[in-house]
């Protein structure tokens, strides 16, 4: 052997996992880290070839390939199970044919560790495999920490959208906002006025003129529902193009009518988008609710909707007061749908 | 401050004292929340309210008790994360010590924003140490003694601490080596927690 003569025992403190190879392809010496791997293997007078198979570079099958490409990043795996990468290079030594390969894990590090129930001590002081998998350990309790946040924020923002009472689009109040604010009347059990708009033709600008038409017409169409009614009426968007409204303390059917007129005609005034201008109308069905008339939420929009229905038979562009009779003659031109429009 | 630090201070009331105390404590230092978030930053200035009010509710002077809380940092089975990620600082508890000039700097590579107190080792001689810590966590001196005594009975080692006071901003713990073998230590091994 060519060098000084305690190399073996230098290898053994820098490169652990290091294995010493004669000209003839066998071991004569291996780190203690490396026989870690293959406790009752035979380590020295084994064959290097027959212990690891090289995997990359492919060209590599002999001693003399290997001694070719010392050197070079090698791929090598242990023959026998458990199955394990490595990572290697080879370098001659002296005129004797004498070759050393050192070895590491790579990447699989923290299976190999695992596997062979490894230590600190195991690793030269200068490697960084520990720094390595204390990195791996922190980084891994540090993502569970924000994975954790995560699902907690997310958990709050679902909540907070559930609590939420405004309609993204149109900054008005939402179905659930429309369900507290009839739910308190109900209770206070005071007079108030529900009408229920569906827009006619929306669906005819959507198809043709797309959605963001559709979206434009939907804002215009809550500006005018905000502008033509009081600050104390609430003006909800139940989903598509229906939207409702309820008005306290009204009793009086002409100023109801005066309201839905106002309404519809407004309606009807072409939008422009974009150089087409979007056509459409509104029909309305109202209701009133009369306390101890025991009506409740339930009754009070099914009677809105038929009345919603009447005006759509009988035409739309109109509004409709529910009475009773509709529910009898179902037949548009001898309702008592009252035209608004 | 670092919401893990906070964190830290609240689970160790939550899991020692349990949940009650802590939300006492949270209402006595009048924080408007009742758990920290540990990825959050938090102000500096709710150390100390947080600080008074768990040693009232609990009755323990602050000394006291920041030192049971770095014994509980690394010794409590919901920590053992902690300890774990200690025991990467060395093969002994002397190798341990020497990493604790690093400790600032893995807990950076590990949270990019947790910035812990300044930290020094003094090697007086083989077995007799001094520990010079900031203060920018209040009476981080005393939560390094507890955990440093802590993690010597992890390693089985027999250390002396002693809190030598403080002022300016900086104390300073004395560690003296008794016997570096003096129990079997707790099993560590390097790939048990990963992944």
């Amino acid at each position: 052997m060519t060098g000084p003569d305690n190399m073996p025992a230098v290898l053994d403190v820098l490169c652990p996992m290091h294995v010493m190879i004669n000209h003839t392809g066998h071991i004569v010496h291996v780190g203690d880290t490396l026989r870690k791997l293959r406790p009752d293997l035979n380590w020295v007078g084994a064959r290097f070839l027959e212990v690891f198979a090289l995997k990359r570079p492919r060209t590599v099958n002999s001693m003399s390939d290997l001694r070719d490409n010392a050197g070079i990043k090698l791929h090598l795996q242990l023959r026998d199970s458990p199955v394990t990468e490595l990572k290697g290079v080879a370098v001659a030594c002296g005129p004797d044919g004498v070759l050393i390969v050192n070895l590491s894990f790579g990447i699989s590090v923290v299976d190999g560790v695992r596997q062979y129930d490894l230590t600190h001590a195991d690793f030269a002081p200068t490697d960084l495999a520990t720094e390595m998998l204390y990195l791996v350990e922190a980084k891994s309790t540090a993502m569970e920490a924000w994975r954790k946040l995560n699902l907690r924020l997310q958990g709050a923002m679902i909540a907070a959208e559930e609590q939420a009472f405004t309609d993204t689009l149109t900054g008005l109040k939402n179905r659930r906002a429309m369900d507290h604010v009839m739910a308190r009347a109900l209770e206070r059990g005071t007079q108030f006025a529900l009408m229920q708009l569906d827009l006619d033709f929306f669906k005819l600008v959507n198809d043709t003129l797309g959605h963001a038409a559709g979206d434009h017409v939907l804002q215009t169409v809550a500006r005018i529902m905000v502008d033509e009614t009081r600050s104390e009426d609430t003006v909800a968007r139940l989903g598509g193009d229906e939207f409702v409204i309820v008005l306290p303390d009204v009793r009086d059917i002409p100023a109801l009518r005066r309201i839905g007129s106002r309404l519809i005609k407004r309606l009807e005034v072409p939008m422009p988008f974009e150089g087409n201008d979007c056509c459409i109308s509104a029909s309305i069905g109202t209701v009133f609710f009369e306390p101890g008339s025991g009506a409740d939420m339930r009754s009070l929009l099914d009677d809105v909707d038929v009345a919603l229905y009447a005006s759509k038979r009988a035409g739309r562009g109109r509004q409709t007061f529910y009475s009773p009779a509709l529910r009898r003659g179902l037949n548009a031109n001898e309702s008592t749908s009252q035209q608004a429009g | 401050m670092h919401g893990l630090i906070y964190r830290a201070i609240e689970c160790f009331v939550t899991d020692s004292y349990g949940p009650e105390k802590w939300a006492e404590a949270a209402a006595l230092a009048d924080l408007g929340f009742v758990e920290f978030e540990p990825m959050l930053i938090y102000d500096d200035v709710l150390a100390p309210r947080v600080i008074a009010a768990v040693g009232t509710v609990l009755n323990r002077c602050e000394a006291d008790l920041m030192e049971d809380v770095g014994t509980y940092l690394v010794s409590h089975p919901n920590t053992e994360g902690l300890r774990r990620l200690m025991r990467f600082g060395g093969v002994s508890f002397v190798e341990l010590l020497h990493s604790l000039d690093d400790l600032q700097d893995r807990a950076r590579l590990a949270v990019s924003d947790l910035i812990l107190p300044y930290i020094e080792l003094h090697e007086y001689s083989a077995t007799h140490f001094g520990l010079i810590c900031g203060t920018s966590i209040p009476s981080f001196g005393h939560v390094m003694m507890g955990l440093l005594r802590t993690m010597a009975d992890d390693y089985g080692v027999l250390a002396l601490l002693e809190f030598e006071g403080g002022a300016q901003g900086m104390e300073t713990v004395s560690i003296r080596l008794v016997e570096t073998e003096f129990a079997e230590g707790r099993r560590f091994a390097l790939g048990a927690g990963a992944l």
